[in-house]
């Protein structure tokens, strides 16, 4: 590389610098604050781990999505983490062995290999919620109503979530008795909404049951609460399991309604989430002017079981940098104080006070350059009368 | 919150194609595309406007979500092999297929065959689909002189009448794809303008020549 060059990025990788910074770690405190304070205890599982634990029950897509090194120690494979939730899985499974529910949260750096669009980021600061242990609709409800306020109290407006169920897809999906590659092709098309698409290579496998006549109806189906009941129309035919689904949905919805006023819940039962390890309800929230999803979550349950234990988990996660650049901020440092080079006595204990006092003092280097003010002070230390004292500039 | 529509239409025959199509949904831009060196199109729908690029870029203006609609080919759909669209209508037009060619006498090397293409993803799956190792040389024009000048064994390109092929003594082997123009819609926008998006998808699937 020319060194002209030798500041330049890898692609996607992005630092951030004052004064956002400090405003994004302001906001990340606030996000794993209100965490805590709906009882979820933070874990740091590590950057890097053998590539066997963190893919372990998680599909292709998240294998594509994490860079790999080889470990010089032992020659096994490790990645850097893509995703945070199995590694949260695999600490509640392993680690904690709580018998109750656990409710755990995290924020850090994660690396996708690829950019979710465009000119989109690969380095994510990815922070969430999962709660394990409990297989009820309530679970559901507390992490979506979770994930509703951490987008508000990241200052989103015109929030759009929209919900759906891997258990109505699935039960339409394995009666059809497909192929691994044909199921492969059936999800494909449903992720891009083709129905034109779908219905042409139904035709082609000769596949004609209700359970593939609901597929098609249901690939665009989408609104609010009152769209279900044409969605339980739909499904009548392909059995009560399904449509037990549905009912869950709108329970769900209700009991986030009571945590969350106005809560923007939409239903698209074809959604079929992030990473497939998702196993039960799925959501994703999209806001004006975001093309791509900004958080997503679902229930998916039995991931832990690779480690020892089968629980029941539901979570959400979201980039914590994305939710910063959503909305603006008028970011003002705050003024400090400038202090002197001096050997007088008591001025270190002097400086000492004020900074525990919340004050942000900057000390004079011999020789430098730049005034007080361009260093944001409005205020100095002075001298006067042998004793230490703070005054305007 | 922002009502606007932007819809992408790739240049050349899809457009030609595309603009009788969105006329009987009663969308007209304001100027004539084919004259205008413009880029962007008002139409008689204030909220509704028009941009003219390049094929290939459509998907990426929708996937970034700067323009809400697309209409671009098959084609360029399976060499971009996203997920991260939705694509609800295949629209019946600009119809060609994709195919591979080459010289009626070709003798294989002996060695790998090679392939010139600009569809690179889709040709190197569809070789292994078959079980067959190939070299791709990306080009991007112009394929048909590759296997003439033996730059490469074969071409895999879209292949309309067949005239250009046989100009060049090439004779076409296999049909990889039918191709013809799809509607592509970013998802974000299917969600948020749902009340603008979905009665005109349905107005659209409506009019297609089925």
């Amino acid at each position: 590389m020319v060194i002209k060059n030798k500041w330049l990025l890898p692609e996607g990788i992005e630092e951030v610098l004052p004064p956002h910074a400090a405003e994004l770690e302001v906001l990340c405190r606030r996000i794993t604050d209100q965490f805590s304070a709906w009882g979820y205890e933070l874990v740091m599982p590590p950057l890097i781990e053998y590539l066997d634990s963190l893919l372990t029950g998680t599909g292709e897509d998240l294998d594509i999505q994490t860079f790999k090194v080889t470990d010089q120690l032992n020659g096994k494979l490790m990645g850097i983490r893509a995703d945070t939730t199995p590694q949260v899985a695999r600490v509640e499974a392993h680690n904690l062995k709580r018998s109750g529910p656990s409710r755990l949260c995290y924020i850090g750096t994660v690396l996708h290999t690829t950019p979710g669009e465009p000119g989109g980021t690969r380095s994510l600061l990815q922070t969430g919620a999962e709660l394990y242990g409990h297989p009820g609709l309530e679970s559901d409800a507390e992490i979506l109503s979770l994930m509703l306020k951490t987008l508000q109290l990241a200052g989103l407006r015109d929030i759009h979530v929209d919900i759906g169920h891997l258990g109505i897809m699935q039960g339409l999906i394995e009666p059809l008795k497909l192929a691994p590659e044909q199921k492969n092709r059936v999800f494909h098309c449903l992720q891009r909404k083709a129905i034109d698409e779908l219905s042409k290579i139904l035709v082609e496998w000769s596949i004609d049951s209700d359970h593939a006549r609901a597929l098609l109806k249901l690939i665009d189906m989408e609104g609010d609460v009152t769209i279900l009941d044409e969605i339980r129309t739909i499904l009548k035919p392909c059995g009560d399991q399904v449509c037990k689904y549905v009912d869950d949905l709108q329970k769900i919805a209700e009991l986030t309604g009571r945590q969350v006023r106005n809560a923007p819940l939409y239903f698209d039962v074809t959604e079929l989430g992030s990473y497939h390890y998702h196993t039960g309800m799925t959501f994703v929230a999209y806001v004006p002017g975001e093309s791509q999803g900004i958080a997503f979550g679902g229930r998916y349950d039995g991931i832990g079981q690779a480690f020892g234990r089968s629980r029941p988990a539901t979570g959400f996660s979201t980039d914590a940098k994305k939710l910063f650049q959503l909305t603006p901020h008028s970011y003002k440092r705050k003024k400090g104080i400038y202090a002197p080079n001096s050997e007088v006595p008591g001025l270190y204990d002097f400086i000492e006070r004020l900074r525990r006092q919340g004050e942000i003092v900057i000390c004079d280097l011999p020789g430098q350059s730049g005034s007080p003010g361009d260093l944001e002070c409005d205020r100095e230390i002075t001298l006067k009368r042998g004793k230490w004292q703070v005054r305007e500039i | 919150m922002n009502d606007e529509i932007t819809i992408a239409v790739s240049k050349g025959r899809i457009l030609e194609e595309a603009l009788p199509l969105l006329e009987r949904v009663d969308v007209r831009p304001l100027e004539n595309p084919g004259t205008s060196r413009k880029l962007i199109f008002q139409t008689n729908h204030p909220g509704m406007k028009l941009i003219i690029i390049r094929a290939v870029d459509v998907p990426t203006y929708v996937l970034n979500g700067c323009a809400d609609l697309g209409i671009a080919g098959k084609d360029v759909l399976m060499e971009y092999e996203s997920d991260n669209l939705y694509e609800p209508l295949d629209l019946k037009i600009a119809s060609c297929r994709l195919m591979s060619a080459g010289r009626k006498d070709t003798a294989g090397t002996g060695g790998r065959l090679r392939v010139a293409t600009k569809y690179v993803t889709t040709t190197r799956n569809y070789f292994a689909e078959k079980g067959q190792q190939v070299e791709i040389i990306k080009l991007y024009g112009s394929m048909e002189l590759a296997p003439a000048l033996g730059l490469s064994d074969q071409i895999v390109d879209l292949v309309n009448t067949g005239n250009t092929l046989r100009a060049n003594g090439l004779i076409p082997f296999e049909n990889i794809a039918e191709i013809s123009s799809r509607l592509i819609v970013n998802k974000a926008a299917m969600k948020m303008k749902q009340d603008i998006i979905k009665p005109f998808i349905k107005k659209l699937s409506e009019v297609i020549d089925r």
